[in-house]
């Protein structure tokens, strides 16, 4: 399984020269797995992702965690979508009173967006998706419901050669009276379960969170306790907050790592970064 | 070890910021929390009697009608709402665990999640006055 990282910035485009490094773009993410292909979120990282699909794919299955703007921004620019020859599947979470395509239709249509999401050329499909398991190729998908305003989604990737774990937009410690010491009383928990590469939301730091508690993001400390409870072999910070530099992250970085040490990989989701799983 | 679906994470965090005893159950009725307030009403920590099954804990507190007559399990709010999935109420006396009998209302609502999963029931207790 290849991983590639397209954008980790949470909930606004940041692009700027102090950016660079980690990028400034929104959560998206390619994972390949022979003849599949997964997007992961639609965020504005999508545009790097265009010049990036192998010329042998002929279906893109797009897993939405939710919809907030910073994870569908991109989908309208992205290029498959144009393609009468592709086979497109969105994958996203059911909503209680409107279904998927009417949701997704709020952004792809005017006066937010000049095509229909019904207009699209490709062969698009739409699925719902609720605390569920499926395959997509070789790759066994589990989802769940977690700690964030909205329903929101984390995914399970399960494939022959090893696990990743996507979390970008989670609160674990809201949910949990005596967090991290109780993982059946955790969310996501079962998701990231052992998982070889988790990305886990890492907004905060702790004394930002004081201000922050309910807005459904992580702290960095929080990500790695999550991280160490579900016994994870390699955490990637996610979303990171858009107000951050490189400079600024790579020290916080360095001072949460120095502050709780731990017998796993931490680092930071960064743009262009890619990560094999197994064999690939 | 799995974890709990998140509208029982939530409802637990619920419960547990509340100041109103609650009890929390899965779909088969087996007694996930009750918080502080419920330990105080029932006479005993969560700690100490774990999590029950249905059978244990609709019988343990021997509920009874306010007429004096044992109440049978299928009666109690939470048990119906475990049953018609649907919120129920009564009132009802019941023999907490230092032996007192008090007099309480309970108010039992299903948890449905999206879409219409029922994920389990919660019920909050009153204590009525003078009892």
């Amino acid at each position: 399984m290849k991983i590639t990282i397209w954008g980790a910035r949470g909930s606004l485009p940041s692009p700027s020269p102090e950016t660079n490094e980690v990028g400034g773009n929104t959560s998206c993410v390619q994972v390949e797995s022979d003849d599949t292909m997964i997007v992961l979120d639609a965020g504005s990282g999508i545009q790097r992702l265009n010049g990036n699909v192998p010329s042998h794919i002929k279906q893109i299955d797009i897993l939405l965690t939710h919809l907030h703007l910073d994870h569908i921004m991109g989908l309208g620019f992205f290029s498959v979508l144009y393609n009468p020859k592709m086979v497109v599947n969105i994958w996203g979470p059911t909503g209680v009173n409107f279904d998927l395509e009417s949701r997704l239709t709020r952004y792809l249509s005017p006066p937010l967006f000049p095509i229909r999401l019904k207009d699209l050329p490709c062969q698009l499909n739409l699925f719902e998706v609720n605390h569920s398991a499926f395959n997509i190729g070789d790759l066994k998908i589990s989802s769940a419901y977690v700690c964030h305003p909205g329903p929101t989604l984390g995914f399970r990737i399960e494939g022959p050669s090893g696990i990743l774990t996507y979390i970008p937009d989670h609160e674990p410690s809201l949910g949990s009276s005596n967090f991290p010491n109780v993982p059946e009383w955790t969310s996501g928990c079962s998701l990231a379960q052992n998982s070889d590469i988790l990305l886990h939301d890492a907004q905060y730091t702790s004394d930002e969170y004081k201000t922050r508690i309910g807005w459904g993001h992580s702290t960095m400390k929080d990500a790695i306790l999550f991280a160490e409870m579900s016994k994870t072999k390699k955490l990637l910070f996610f979303h990171h907050d858009p107000g951050r530099t490189d400079n600024h992250l790579n020290s916080l970085l360095k001072k949460e790592i120095n502050s709780h040490p731990v017998d796993f990989e931490i680092g930071l989701a960064s743009e262009g970064d890619q990560f094999i799983i197994g064999e690939y | 070890m799995s974890s709990h679906q998140l509208e029982i994470i939530l409802s637990r965090q619920l419960a547990d910021s509340l100041s109103i005893p609650i009890f929390l159950v899965d779909p088969d009725g087996n007694l996930l929390f009750y918080n502080e307030p419920a330990e105080e009403l029932l006479g005993k920590r969560f700690e100490e009697t774990g999590a029950l099954t249905v059978e244990e804990w609709s019988t343990m507190f021997k509920p009874n009608y306010i007429n004096g007559d044992p109440m049978p399990p299928k009666h109690l709010p939470l048990v119906k709402t475990l049953e018609n999935h649907q919120p129920n109420h009564g009132s009802f006396y019941i023999k907490n665990f230092k032996d007192k009998t008090i007099r309480i209302s309970a108010t039992a609502y299903p948890i449905i999640g999206r879409p219409d999963r029922f994920l389990g029931a919660m019920s909050m207790f009153w204590k009525n006055e003078g009892s």
